[in-house]
């Protein structure tokens, strides 16, 4: 077998992702009888649940700039999101026809408000709100969590007609792990060498893994970072900054490319936080619901949708990003109307401030066409952080 | 929820004696808060849904509510401007006003309704309920005040059902972590007794409360269920729920209701009685507080009263039967947090809006929809279809916000409400002509 190159890579991984009839997943489904798929939306969910009964996750990230909303904006007023007016599109249009539940992570007000619109649109379609703890110790928020977890576990029995057992959940830990290992080795090649890895392919390489079997998702993870590693690219006098408050809504992929072409290395970012939530491995020894639950409350990202518990932490996680990567700026890019990337911004952008971190913020809407004025503002942003560095 | 208390250009209101009773609670309440520190009291910030009020009272503790301080300053025309300061200082024009009105407040030097500087709270009991911005709220909160800040989760009752597993992990969380922080910061051991006797108390004046909204259910409403609901609701959802205050402001009020209703009279509003009732309304969403008596007038001038209104029931929903019950008293807190309206999932606030068209033989439904707040907007034009749907009574929509007078357009709201009465008129004479729905 040749190992394809990244430009053959990519562009299979642009396929996936241009494609809004989800024909990958369509055809995992068609090729045996009973096969099931469950959609999920931003920002986590416990895939090796989906997987160890023997069902394919399907993570929705909304509708992209590729998608004409007709239907969705007669359920939004204007001062709502898009994420969920171009999901609601994906339903009502048929796209989603082949997924037999989906889940609504707490991520927010609309996420939640939208899985009871979603129930009374396809009544006869699974759907859940997948709640989490918020709070982190595991005798209280842990056992809610477990509780919640083995809930779904038996819906989903009930789905397939066939018991999740703990075997099939150890083993989709550990392939989750796996795929989990290479997503943070790309993160770090990126960060190691941005201009053999850019942040628009690597973001084409991850989003690819939310519509396809993990196992073809790690092997294409694998060829990707080979690859990428192997080949020789130029270097640019970019500046190296990391991108936050894209966890939910997707920006347009333009939106990175022109970044890109402002002269940045984004060399590290939350979105689709759902391939990396878990840092670490889970371990496969013991209940493998109650490490699920560990991981979950002890080692996972930290983002605008969850409570930081110690006011000393908060914020930290971007100090530490910056650090980790080598990063000389941050770029609050948020959607429109997010409610949690932006209340929690004034005070991310405060221990910035206190660590001496220089930052800009914008706005984005996953339907954003225009790029001029960010690249115009990301452009400066990236000469000011070199004249910094230098002075 | 609101006490419009104190407000200047309500001097010249017509009052009912409820009216005045409850806004002197009120100011007590207010100069409970400010004299604090003379005083030695501890403060608990907490919020409207999912306020504990009589597991803080057992700690000696006064209960701050932020979101009741951002309505006083609506009503007084201050919140335009603290919603503003906020955005000076980075706070982003899309999010929920309520917060940019307490944090611009606060920049400016945080003086209550009394004209009194606001106590810096000892603590602050996050009550996680029914909306995702009290999260990030209290962390704004805690950044300033570095106080030591309680987390208490409800689970969202996404499936219509409140489980075991919800109501474990919320006993849990008052067991282990609240109850003890507020053993620490206030120094006063914990009394499962004395919760019993507020709690029993609270039960008494939520039936109260639960007999005076329902007295909307009578032609002519003896009561406005949404603008004079939200005076009604003041003080239990506020900082009197489980004391005889309560006790005895509702029965004052059930007494004056009980007064009208054998006289065959209509609510009492700013401009004065309400005459003849020509439509009876359902409400859905908070109303708009920095134009509210204008907003009132709309309705008055029209003849249309509310009868039943989902934001009063944002405090906790007792119309379908829920009461604090003393003999259950932490899981009787948890299913009180659990129920609160905007903890319910969208078809149960569908169900419930359809209930209220039935039962109180409304016209109609009428949406305010609230530009900054995504726990009630969100999937508020699809309650409405499916209110339409289901009852074959009209329903409408008009915007505005809640204490961001900007987003407040006197014309367009009269205009909608005009168009909305005609709606409903038209499909009354087609009606009586036996014209199909
Ligand atoms: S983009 Fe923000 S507000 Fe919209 S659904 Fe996602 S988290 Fe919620
Ligand atoms: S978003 Fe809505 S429910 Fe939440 S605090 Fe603001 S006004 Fe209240």
């Amino acid at each position: 077998m040749t190992t394809p190159t990244t430009t053959e890579i990519v562009a299979r991984c642009q396929d996936l992702f241009e494609d809004l009839h989800f024909t990958a997943a369509r055809k995992w489904k068609e090729a045996e009888e009973g096969r099931k798929v469950i959609g999920y939306m931003p920002v986590y969910v416990p895939r090796e649940i989906i997987h160890a009964a023997g069902m394919l996750p399907l993570g929705i990230m909304g509708g992209g700039d590729n998608l004409e909303v007709i239907h969705g904006d007669a359920y939004y007023q204007s001062y709502i999101c898009r994420i969920p007016r171009s999901t609601v599109e994906l339903g009502v249009t048929g796209r989603l026809d082949f997924v037999d539940g989906m889940l609504f992570p707490s991520i927010c007000d609309v996420i939640r408000n939208l899985s009871g619109m979603w129930k009374m649109m396809f009544p006869h379609v699974y759907s859940k709100y997948f709640d989490v703890p918020q709070t982190y110790e595991d005798e209280v928020g842990g056992t809610f969590y477990i509780g919640e977890m083995r809930e779904f576990m038996h819906d989903l029995e009930e789905l397939s007609g066939k018991k999740i057992t703990d075997e099939a959940l150890r083993h989709s830990v550990d392939v989750y792990n796996e795929n989990r290992r290479l997503v943070r080795e790309l993160y770090a090649l990126r960060a190691e060498l941005p201009w053999q890895a850019p942040a628009s392919e690597a973001y084409l390489v991850i989003r690819a893994g939310l519509v396809l079997p993990v196992e073809e998702h790690t092997i294409l993870l694998r060829q990707y970072i080979d690859a990428a590693r192997a080949e020789t690219r130029p270097i640019k006098d970019n500046s190296r900054i990391v991108l936050t408050g894209l966890f939910c809504e997707q920006p347009p992929l333009n939106l990175i490319k022109s970044l890109e072409l402002a002269g940045c290395y984004v060399v590290d970012d939350d979105f689709m936080l759902v391939s990396r939530w878990l840092i670490g491995d889970v371990p496969l020894e013991g209940d493998p619901i109650e490490n699920l639950s560990k991981a979950f409350l002890h080692s996972s990202e930290s983002t605008a949708a969850k409570y930081e518990p110690n006011q000393d932490e908060k914020g930290q996680f971007l100090v530490r990003a910056v650090k980790r990567t080598g990063a000389e700026g941050v770029i609050f890019a948020a959607p429109s109307f997010c409610d949690p990337a932006l209340l929690d911004r004034p005070m991310l952008q405060n221990v910035l401030k206190a660590a001496n971190i220089p930052f800009i913020a914008f706005k984005y809407a996953e339907n954003s066409g225009q790029m001029q004025p960010i690249r115009e503002q990301a452009g400066t942003f990236a000469d000011s952080i070199k004249l910094w560095s230098a002075a | 929820m609101n006490q419009p208390a104190g407000k200047p250009s309500l001097r010249d209101a017509i009052k009912d004696a409820s009216m005045q009773k409850q806004k002197d609670m009120m100011a007590g309440h207010f100069d409970r808060l400010t004299s604090s520190h003379e005083t030695g009291a501890k403060v608990c910030s907490t919020f409207v849904p999912g306020n504990l009020n009589e597991l803080i009272m057992c700690f000696d503790m006064v209960n701050n509510l932020p979101e009741v301080n951002a309505i006083q300053s609506g009503l007084r025309g201050k919140s335009g401007a603290y919603v503003m300061e906020a955005e000076r200082n980075g706070h982003s024009e899309d999010v929920c006003t309520y917060v940019k009105s307490d944090i611009g407040m606060m920049a400016r030097g945080n003086i209550g309704p009394n004209g009194k500087e606001m106590p810096k709270p000892d603590m602050l009991l996050l009550s996680y309920t029914g909306c995702f911005t009290f999260l990030k709220w209290f962390e704004l909160l805690r950044e300033q005040y570095k106080c030591p800040t309680v987390f208490l989760q409800t689970p969202y009752m996404a499936d219509g059902k409140i489980t075991p597993n919800m109501i474990q992990y919320m006993v849990k969380q008052l067991k282990e972590d609240v109850i003890p922080t507020m053993e620490k910061v206030s120094g006063v051991k914990f009394d499962i007794d004395r919760l019993r006797e507020n709690l029993r108390q609270s039960a008494k004046a939520e039936d109260d409360l639960v007999y005076i909204l329902q007295s909307a259910k009578n032609k002519p409403s003896p009561i406005d269920a949404y603008f004079g609901g939200i005076y009604y609701i003041g003080p239990i959802f506020g900082a009197f729920r489980g004391t005889q205050d309560a006790i005895d402001y509702y029965r004052f009020l059930r007494e004056e209701v009980d007064e009208r209703l054998k006289l065959g009279l209509g609510p009492v509003t700013p401009e004065g009685p309400m005459e003849e009732e020509k439509y009876r309304l359902v409400v859905e969403g908070p109303p708009n507080y920095t134009h509210f008596r204008q907003f009132w007038k709309m309705f008055y001038e029209e003849g249309a009263t509310v009868v039943a209104s989902s934001y009063t029931k944002v405090g906790g929903t007792y119309d379908f039967g829920f009461r604090h019950d003393p003999d259950r008293p932490l899981e009787t807190l948890a299913e009180y947090c659990l129920n609160v309206y905007t903890n319910r999932s969208l078809p149960m606030r569908i169900d419930m809006l359809v209930n209220y068209i039935n039962e109180y033989e409304a016209d109609g439904l009428l949406v305010n929809s609230i530009k900054s707040c995504n726990s009630f907007s969100a999937g508020q034009l699809m309650i409405m279809r499916e209110v339409e749907k289901r009852t074959g009574k009209p329903a409408a929509f008009i915007e505005t916000d809640l204490v961001d007078p900007r987003y407040f357009s006197a014309a367009n709201v009269k205009n909608r409400l005009e168009s909305y009465l005609q709606m409903v008129e038209q499909k009354r004479s087609g009606a009586s002509k036996g014209v199909a729905a």
